[in-house]
């Protein structure tokens, strides 16, 4: 049990992130993230997808404890941080935010936003070290110290972008969560910064849960996907294998649904078009989430949750017709 | 006359900024006939937006058309009246934008929205207009018209307004649908309804559509020809065909290499395009794709390409094309 536990960096149990929202009288709450089982080896990729608002964002916050779980448990590591204080692990646990632009202080120097990183985790030991790390880290992102004293509002999305990675990597993380990194970069950029965070990998042996509603790019950086729906995981596996052999009928429909930029295979492959929109987490279906829009639903899918049962070798499908799609 | 629905020829148009001046459209010239798609890609910036708003005479300012011809239907748009242009606008044109939260009015029902367009611009009586809403929004693939005509925008989700305005846009017939960035904000599945729509919308209604995205993926099943954009210049135009099969733009096949493809399994670093989106306040002189290409030649950062024509359809602006012409006439500056 300690050996397996040890394996993964992160393993998350029956993880749960519930919002509160509405005033007095109509109190309600979101099940933002609801039961996620999930881990994550040392120095692999995992890639999260699925549809707006499933719950991809408080997962991955859920677990760096930017927010407190409702229930269930984190451990990092091989240590239970479900309730520990989590000085130890800020350094270690590091986030690139999704919007470049509004996450970066526009009254400071790239010099100073970096430098602060170092600062807080009090990770230089002197002026010359200080100096030197921050342009280290800028050059490994590829940046230059003449950038240090200029402003973000002076760069293209693509370098501030990387001013983000480089404030996350700065502290020497050991897991990053990439939130969307990627979806607000010009197209002829995104794979530059793509082929960045593979390369910081490679040489720094970093693990990554990288979250995307883009599956061709998830599909290229991860080793392990898991497909949310409704705040959970309803499949997970091997990357080829889940954009090759899906079983899931959502995610069945999600790969189908993918634009190919290639005209003779986007005329001839069929879409499955999902009927309807996607229900509230305030007041998720009963029995399977997806039975509402799933086209092969039968009257057990809308009383019975299915659970995620291995398919085949580290696949994990929650339908009860897998066969089916 | 004229046998094009659309006929665009050498527009230029800047925005007269504190900074300085934008040359957000540099000769921008294309046609379209009844009925056909055309996609406009290209990079952030580089004018696919304000293509679409000079044909709908709704160039915010400081911006200003300098010159060209605009032609639509046999009629010039860009010396007519804006009381003309009014009549165009939504009758002959339609605009779909990006963002439906910012074009639908939050204070008002969505049914109420709707009849007041089709009264707009057809002088309905208010039950026929409304009975025109509720089939229309059938027509879109909202179920329960009639409820969701007396919901206001914010109870509806992002895919349902999308299609609210698909709606408002469709229930005049125009002649010509643009679709800016109609589903960027969507996800793939709700993406995919709407493009199924437009399509079967385009098959019965016979309309031309301008779908503009940087979505190439989108415009490979959706459209039949393809302008590529690069800081205000159309630098490739042809079918779909030509343009995904055999750029030759050095910026389009930068943009067909960049992206990886679901079913490639090899694990091999993706191809970026190197260097920074351009600066519309100092463009480069010459192509202004030279500082990030990997084929510049010496008369690229010089002079700006001419179009080399490859078809009737297919055309791109890149001296790598003229490499013949410089080579016959013993010109060896090209290496
Ligand atoms: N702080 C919060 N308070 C209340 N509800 C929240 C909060 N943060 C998120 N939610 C809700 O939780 C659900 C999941 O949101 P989340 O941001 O995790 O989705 P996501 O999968 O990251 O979506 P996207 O792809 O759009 O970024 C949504 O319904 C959202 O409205
Ligand atoms: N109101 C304005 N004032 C000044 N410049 C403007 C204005 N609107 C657009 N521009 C400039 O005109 C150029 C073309 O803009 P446009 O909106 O057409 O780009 P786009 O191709 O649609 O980009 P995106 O993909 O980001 O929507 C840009 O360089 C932009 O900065
Ligand atoms: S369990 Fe039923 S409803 Fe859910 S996805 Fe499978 S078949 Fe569809
Ligand atoms: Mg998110
Ligand atoms: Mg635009």
């Amino acid at each position: 049990m300690t050996n397996l536990a040890a394996a993964n960096l992160i393993e998350a149990r029956e993880l749960r992130q519930y919002f509160t929202v509405g005033g007095f009288l109509n109190k309600k709450r979101v099940k933002a993230v609801d039961g996620v089982n999930l881990s994550v080896a040392a120095g692999e990729t995992f890639g999260l997808v699925g549809e707006s608002g499933c719950g991809k964002t408080t997962l991955g916050r859920t677990i760096l404890r930017l927010y407190e779980p409702t229930g269930g448990s984190i451990s990092y590591n091989g240590k239970d941080i479900t309730k520990a204080p989590m000085l130890p692990y800020r350094r270690k646990m590091q986030i690139v935010f999704q919007d470049p632009y509004a996450s970066l202080d526009p009254r400071m120097t790239v010099g100073e936003i970096v430098g602060e990183a170092i600062d807080i985790h009090k990770l230089a030991s002197g002026k010359k070290d200080r100096t030197d790390r921050i342009i280290f880290i800028l050059e490994k992102v590829g940046l230059n110290s003449e950038h240090a004293n200029r402003y973000p509002h002076e760069f293209s999305g693509g370098q501030r972008q990387r001013i983000g990675i480089a404030r996350a990597l700065a502290v020497d993380p050991e897991f990053v969560v990439c939130d969307e990194p990627v979806s607000a970069l010009d197209v002829s950029i995104q794979a530059q910064v793509v082929n960045m965070f593979e390369q910081l990998q490679r040489e720094n042996g970093l693990t990554y849960l990288f979250i995307s509603h883009d599956l061709s790019i998830v599909k290229h950086i991860s080793n392990r996907i898991g497909v949310m729906y409704l705040g959970k995981i309803v499949e997970t596996g091997e990357s080829g294998e889940i954009t090759l052999h899906g079983a899931h009928p959502y995610t069945r429909s999600l790969i189908s649904a993918i634009p190919i930029a290639d005209p003779h295979k986007a005329r001839k492959r069929e879409r499955i078009i999902l009927e309807g929109d996607v229900p509230s987490p305030l007041n998720p279906p009963s029995g399977c989430r997806f039975h509402p829009r799933c086209p092969y639903a039968a009257a057990r899918c809308a009383e019975e949750e299915p659970s995620l049962n291995e398919t085949g070798k580290g696949h994990f499908v929650a339908c009860h017709y897998p066969e089916c799609s | 006359m004229n046998e094009y629905l659309v006929d665009v020829n050498n527009e230029r148009l800047s925005f007269f900024t504190p900074a300085g001046e934008v040359k957000a459209l540099n000769d921008v010239t294309f046609h379209m006939k009844t009925g056909e798609v055309l996609g406009i890609v290209g990079e952030s910036g580089s004018g696919k937006s304000v293509t679409a708003y000079s044909l709908l005479g709704i160039v915010p300012h400081p911006g200003r058309m300098l010159g060209g011809t605009l032609m639509f239907n046999g009629q010039r748009l860009d010396t007519m009246s804006e009381k003309q242009m009014e009549s165009v606008r939504g009758n002959q044109i339609s605009i779909i934008f990006q963002d439906p939260m910012t074009s639908l009015n939050p204070v008002f029902t969505i049914g109420s929205q709707i009849v007041e367009a089709i009264r707009l611009h057809t002088g309905k009586q208010k039950r026929t207009a409304w009975a025109r809403a509720v089939e229309m929004l059938n027509l879109v693939g909202i179920s329960e018209p009639e409820k969701r005509m007396r919901q206001f925008p914010h109870k509806l989700s992002g895919g349902m307004r999308q299609r609210v305005m698909i709606a408002m846009a469709l229930v005049c017939e125009p002649k010509l649908l643009i679709a800016d960035e109609p589903t960027t904000a969507l996800d793939v599945t709700i993406q995919a309804q709407i493009l199924e729509l437009m399509q079967s919308l385009r098959k019965s209604l016979g309309m031309a559509i301008i779908l503009i995205t940087h979505d190439l993926g989108v415009v490979a099943s959706m459209c039949e020809k393809i302008a590529v954009m690069y800081a205000g210049r159309i630098v490739e135009y042809g079918t779909t065909d030509e343009v995904f099969y055999c750029p030759r733009h050095e910026y389009t096949r930068g943009l067909l290499n960049s992206k990886p493809l679901l079913d490639d399994d090899a694990k091999q670093n993706l191809t970026p395009i190197p260097g920074a989106p351009i600066d519309m306040l100092n463009p480069p002189a010459g192509c202004s794709f030279a500082p990030r290409c990997g084929s510049c030649m010496k008369i690229c950062v010089r002079e700006t390409p001419p179009a080399s024509e490859f078809s009737d359809t297919h055309y791109s602006l890149c001296w790598l094309n003229q490499k013949a012409v410089f080579e016959t006439a013993g010109k060896d500056e090209a290496r």
